[in-house]
């Protein structure tokens, strides 16, 4: 019961109309961290549009996963400055800490981890995004900094 | 070494071509006031003279844009602001939303009374998610403004999820629509049939601040700056191999040689301009390359390389970059992008030839005359400038 109503609370609140089809899309993915199946035939039909519209609107886009993400999304960027300035390191602190490669999700189910383009930050490289705050200047230390701050 | 900074620092701030228009105090209220004030023809042949162009990249003469919507016969327009600043490189936007977003918004005010708009909508990246609730609170400040002023006209902002591709203006347009962010055929161009298929302007952030400091100080304040087809000033962002990363607001014309004396060093190999999509420049060719419309157009990335960097390596990240964001619905950016990045490979892995390359070269501008959009059509610039001047690191 309670599940149908994340998808008919977000479509209350951000309307039916097609253009509002992304930001309810963003919504779920806030609350749940990814467009489950279910997810996605709900809104189709809240939509009136056929699941495979919908599916391909959201695997167009690299923010709206399909698959289950864990609580917290690492998002390291992989583009040009980042990967002169040391992307690897931050990768190697990331694997070090949660056993994980870009594409992966901790064992616990608390990080996942995406290598992704640029995210503007790039006079401060190598730089990420912990679900939506933005981390910069990063090294393999302060790297396991922050991933103990999100443990802990 | 903290000296050296602080010197160089002082250099560029200090340099006859540096300006300060974006990030200056404005008086807003007085900006706002001047554009309920003006009429739109007025708007419009101010930006014309002016001869502000988008900022965001391509350079379409902004007043084109507004001409074209105001004459779009429709009940309902739009203004949308392009935040969507994907381009490897570039964080100006970012810089310009977290300090100066009341120029952007009176930017847009400018535009819809130009064109007759009531809706302004900010096309906000993804990446950028946590300025939102810092840009809607000046938001509902200046919607607030408006309303008391009785000029019916409100903003609001629209994220994106991800995808470079929706930099591009009608890939933005069918996000904005709730689609897959794939590039529409042109004509009918925005201006005519835009935002749910009503007139719409859009306008990078950068270009809406400079055409609100145009209606506050008139276009000789803009115009009186630059060269003679690349007008007034740009925000850079630099970064790469410099000691100064950063943004910085310099008069366009300005050539890449005196560019990297300000920003690099005796070991700057080349300096990317405009982005992973931009043009590559070796240091032999600093001297008679300029920063503008003229030369190497550019929406602000400037990237720095010194001579430790593999240009293969360089090309490779851009290649990779490109196949994961091409948007797949046409044959030449999907295929050629991803045969592009095979090709390097297969060279440096000794698979083909070194004479390969040129077939590569051949398929990059075919790429340019038969991708459909921006995207697949700009591989070419990066593939042809780093391999046409170091070719040898590309195939050895």
């Amino acid at each position: 019961m309670t599940e149908i109503n994340i998808v008919k609370d977000a479509v209350k609140k951000h309307g039916r109309k097609r253009e509002s089809l992304m930001p309810v899309l963003q919504e779920i993915v806030k609350q749940e961290n990814y467009l489950s199946e279910e997810r996605l035939m709900e809104i189709a039909k809240e939509f009136d549009l056929s699941s495979a519209e919908v599916y391909g609107v959201a695997t167009f886009y690299s923010f709206l996963p399909v698959k289950p993400m864990g609580e917290n999304v690492i998002k390291v960027c992989q583009t040009i400055v980042c990967d002169m300035k040391g992307k690897e390191a931050v990768l190697d602190a990331i694997k070090d800490k949660l056993n994980i490669v870009p594409g992966q999700t901790s064992a616990d189910g608390k990080f996942s981890l995406m290598a992704v383009n640029c995210i503007g930050q790039c006079s401060n490289a190598p730089a990420m995004l912990v679900n939506d705050k933005p981390y910069i200047n990063l090294t393999y230390e302060n790297v396991v900094k922050i991933i103990d701050e999100y443990q802990s | 070494m903290v000296i050296d900074i602080k010197e160089k620092e002082r250099k560029v701030n200090s340099h006859k071509k540096r300006v300060n228009l974006i990030f200056k105090e404005h008086d807003i209220d007085k900006l706002i006031e001047k554009v309920l004030k003006t009429e739109p023809e007025k708007i419009i042949d101010e930006i014309k003279d002016s001869g502000l162009r988008g900022r965001g990249g391509a350079g379409f003469p902004t007043w084109i844009k507004l001409k074209g919507a105001r004459e779009a016969k429709s009940d309902i327009k739009y203004v949308v602001c392009n935040a969507d600043e994907g381009e490897p490189g570039t964080f100006k936007d970012r810089e310009i939303i977290e300090k100066k977003a009341e120029k952007i918004l009176a930017g847009m005010m400018a535009v819809a009374k130009a064109i007759g708009a009531k809706e302004g909508i900010i096309y906000l990246r993804a990446e950028y998610n946590y300025l939102i609730d810092g840009l809607q609170k000046k938001i509902d400040v200046f919607n607030k403004k408006l309303e008391d002023m009785k000029f019916d006209f409100t903003v609001f902002i629209k994220s994106g999820s991800g995808a470079y591709v929706c930099g591009e203006e009608t890939s933005l347009l069918e996000s904005l629509e709730g689609k897959r962010g794939e590039a529409r055929n042109k004509p009918p161009y925005p201006a005519q049939e835009g935002y749910l298929g009503k007139p719409t302007v859009i306008n990078n952030v950068e270009t809406l601040v400079y055409a609100a400091l145009i209606m506050l100080d008139g276009a000789e304040c803009f115009k009186k700056l630059g060269t003679m087809s690349s007008k007034g000033a740009k925000v850079f962002s630099v970064s790469g191999d410099t000691d100064i990363p950063g943004i910085y607001e310099i008069e366009m014309g300005m050539t890449l040689k005196e560019f990297a004396e300000l920003f690099g060093d005796s070991n700057t190999k080349a300096v990317q301009v405009g982005g992973a999509s931009g043009f590559c420049v070796p240091r032999s060719k600093f001297e008679e390359t300029v920063i503008g419309f003229e030369g190497v157009p550019t929406g602000g990335s400037m990237m720095l390389f010194s001579d430790k960097r593999s240009m293969y390596n360089i090309l490779h990240n851009y290649l990779e970059f490109f196949v994961e964001e091409s948007c797949g619905q046409c044959t030449p950016c999907r295929v050629g992008c991803q045969q592009l990045l095979k090709g390097i490979e297969s060279i440096k892995a000794k698979e083909k030839s070194k004479k390969y390359i040129d077939e590569l070269l051949e398929l990059a501008k075919n790429m340019k005359i038969t991708a459909k959009c921006g995207l697949g059509q700009s591989v070419c610039n990066p593939f042809i400038s780093i391999v046409e001047n170091f070719r040898e690191e590309i195939v050895y």
